[in-house]
């Protein structure tokens, strides 16, 4: 019963791992690039919900609301002013080391209008859960709707690349940019789209997060942040579904060792499993190996 | 060029005796007939609200002690210096007061500040009382002593307090293993509980890089059937695990240090899951013995606002001063060294009794040893434990 427990503990930290992830595999599938800032789009949205609540007296239906439109727009706007004019640099590290850049610009100015002191989230979910076998069993509401939301994600973002125009655009300029632009696509509307996708999951990301662990400070999306990078890299980065495998194992295998191995060697033996995975399937678990043509 | 040095240096010399013989003029006329005592703390800047209450504390004490004759019969002077927080600024400070003409200090309020200050009163061998330094290398040297305890010996306190007042018969642990303040209590507590009349059932870590999931750490807790968690960490962290065991429905005794003050103050924290939180404090501002009562009173009347537990070890810190210096049966015509030297010996003898204990005795190295008390948190307000 007692693992039974632990599973579910692991599922609920899987389950935000796995929709923080999502927005930095879609990202980096399309675009190619790494958003390292992604975990700290989702501190903004997180800051952005808590004060728009706080502004209207607990109404967190319209701070997540303002909250995907606020970060879409700090999305695109990163992406204008900070990667666009780097993408055609010379090394990729240009557009990444940016991107570190961002991350402590936002964690920066985070600090400075809200200060270090932590402050109390108030969960946008109300809903206690369901309860098995006379209560012992317990997983959260907070739980299942990250699930069902990261499902929803993950079922949308699908039919949307593959069912589209503009999502069949994105697949194209993520093979090929050039030959996409020669086949009439306009390049930097598309990948500007996929920032302001990424970027609005980043917020709804953001009010899950917050709701789960309900403590918010400048810092409190980078770690999970890198968490879900590594669960993005673990599932497959650029494969969607991968991304949400990728969160569930990481999240349980977190909690698992925790429990039975140490709680002090958790984040060793999760990142070494990364390292094995890594080495044995290069391109995670359900990354697809690209021939580069020459 | 030599005869030039050679007047240069009888100029030079004659100038040191006049300087020295203007400087025993001073200590005869000026210094003879008080004690002058000097204060740091971090008046202005982040800190401010410790530095003040550290100056106003000890300022209380040393006016109730000139109104009531002074000690041994001489009055004390009082001064004080703004460090900001900052280890520099600190010795600087304690550079003006010397100037002044300070004889025994008391601070600096911050750990290190005061470390970096016990540097030089070391080499000047001037008497350090610090009311609040509590890392362990603020009484290294031997002229340096401490009103609050150190932070590792916060453990041992701890675990007395639990056992004396029987709060708990299985007592479960969650601490930072990345940060040596937390490591250093829960070893120390660990040490201290052998023979206690609890059992520590659990003890789970975490890291500062994992400090958002603690479902496994209550989870084993819980299992395990502690009816007490002991947290000797920060607020903020403290917060988080406060949440997650109401959600999953575990509703032992908390028990935390001082790094759990603030809990109250975390913004749309939910304070009711906050309720009979228990932590190691050595002053509650609303106790009813009639020290408490007459310095809140005092304070309030004086500084407007109610003392916080430094304001209390810094009044304490004055009065400990003169409990030593009437043991020592040292004059303010001494020098600065022979009063340290004297003080020093004196304070390993006495038995002090203030606002943060009723009796407070001091070893050679510098540690305090008396009996910890504790507040618990009721309707939102920290009540005496007692």
């Amino acid at each position: 019963m007692s693992f039974l427990t632990y599973l579910i503990n692991g599922l609920s930290l899987g389950s935000i791992y796995a929709i923080i992830a999502l927005g930095y595999t879609m990202v980096y599938g399309i675009a190619k690039m790494l958003n390292f800032a992604h975990g700290d789009f989702i501190m903004v949205g997180c800051y952005i919900i808590f004060s728009v609540s706080a502004a209207l007296s607990g109404n967190s239906v319209v701070g997540i609301i303002v909250a995907i439109i606020l970060c879409t727009l700090l999305g695109v706007t990163t992406e204008f002013v900070a990667y666009r004019p780097l993408r055609g640099a010379a090394s990729p590290l240009a557009v990444l080391i940016t991107a570190i850049g961002v991350s402590y610009l936002l964690e920066n100015i985070a600090l400075l209008i809200y200060g270090a002191d932590i402050k109390s989230f108030t969960s946008v979910i109300n809903w206690e859960g369901v309860s098995f076998a006379g209560g012992q069993l317990k997983i959260q509401g907070v739980t299942i709707v990250t699930i069902l939301v990261s499902v929803v994600i993950l079922i949308v973002l699908q039919l949307f690349i593959n069912k589209t125009k503009q999502g069949q655009a994105m697949l194209a300029a993520s093979e090929d940019k050039a030959a996409a632009a020669l086949m009439g696509i306009d390049v930097n509307k598309t990948i500007a789209l996929t920032f302001a996708i990424g970027s609005a999951l980043a917020a709804v990301a953001g009010a899950l997060l917050c709701s789960a662990y309900p403590s918010l400070s400048p810092y409190t999306g980078a770690m999970p942040g890198i968490k879900a990078f590594v669960a993005a890299v673990l599932g497959g980065i650029g494969s969607i579904p991968g991304a949400m495998i990728g969160g569930l194992v990481l999240g349980i295998v977190e909690i698992l060792s925790k429990t039975y191995i140490s709680s002090q060697l958790s984040d060793a033996i999760v990142f070494g499993i990364l390292v094995i995975v890594l080495l044995v399937k290069p391109t995670g678990i359900l990354g697809k190996k690209v021939q580069e043509k020459v | 060029m030599k005869k030039t040095g050679k007047i240069f240096s009888v100029v030079m010399a004659s100038a040191l005796a006049v300087s020295m013989l203007a400087g025993c003029g001073a200590s005869q006329q000026g210094g003879s007939d008080t004690f002058k005592i000097g204060a740091i703390g971090p008046l202005t800047g982040g800190a401010a609200a410790y530095g003040n209450a550290v100056v106003n504390g000890a300022q209380i004490a040393v006016d109730e002690i000139n109104e009531a004759g002074g000690i041994n019969g001489y009055k004390i002077e009082y001064k004080t210096e703004d460090d900001e927080l900052n280890a520099e600024k600190s010795v600087n400070a304690y550079n003006t007061l010397k100037d002044w003409g300070m004889q025994l200090l008391v601070g600096s309020t911050t750990s290190a500040c005061s470390i970096a200050v016990s540097e030089n009163t070391k080499n000047d061998n001037m008497f350090q009382l610090t009311p609040s330094g509590s890392a362990e290398e603020c009484v290294k040297y031997d002229n340096v002593f401490r009103v609050c305890f150190s932070d590792p010996n916060q453990g041992i306190a701890s675990a007395q307090y639990i056992n004396d007042h029987n709060l708990a018969t299985k007592v479960g642990i969650i601490y930072d293993n990345s940060d040596v303040y937390s490591s250093g209590i829960y070893q120390k507590f660990v040490e201290e509980s052998e023979g206690k009349n609890y059992e520590v059932v659990s003890a789970e870590a975490y890291t500062q890089d994992n400090n958002t999931d603690f479902s496994v750490q209550l989870q084993k807790a819980k299992d395990a059937g502690a009816d007490l968690v002991f947290l000797p960490i920060y607020y903020s962290d403290a917060s988080l695990i406060l949440t997650q065991a109401n959600t999953m429905g575990y509703a032992p005794t908390f028990f935390g240090v001082d790094g759990m003050d603030g809990i109250l103050t975390v913004e749309n924290f939910d304070t009711s899951l906050a309720e009979g939180l228990m932590l190691l404090t050595p002053f509650a501002a609303d106790a009813t013995d009639e020290l408490t009562v007459n310095f809140v009173k005092k304070y309030n009347e004086k500084y407007g606002e109610t003392p916080n537990q430094f304001a209390a070890d810094a009044y304490d810190a004055v009065y400990i001063i003169k409990a030593a210096i009437e043991k020592a049966g040292v004059t303010p015509a001494s020098s600065v060294s022979e009063i340290c030297d004297a003080v020093k010996g004196a304070m390993v003898q006495i038995e002090a009794s203030g606002l943060t204990s009723s009796k407070m005795t001091w070893s050679a190295s510098g540690e305090p040893n008396k009996e910890p008390k504790a507040v618990v948190i009721q309707n939102g307000v920290y009540v005496s434990a007692e």
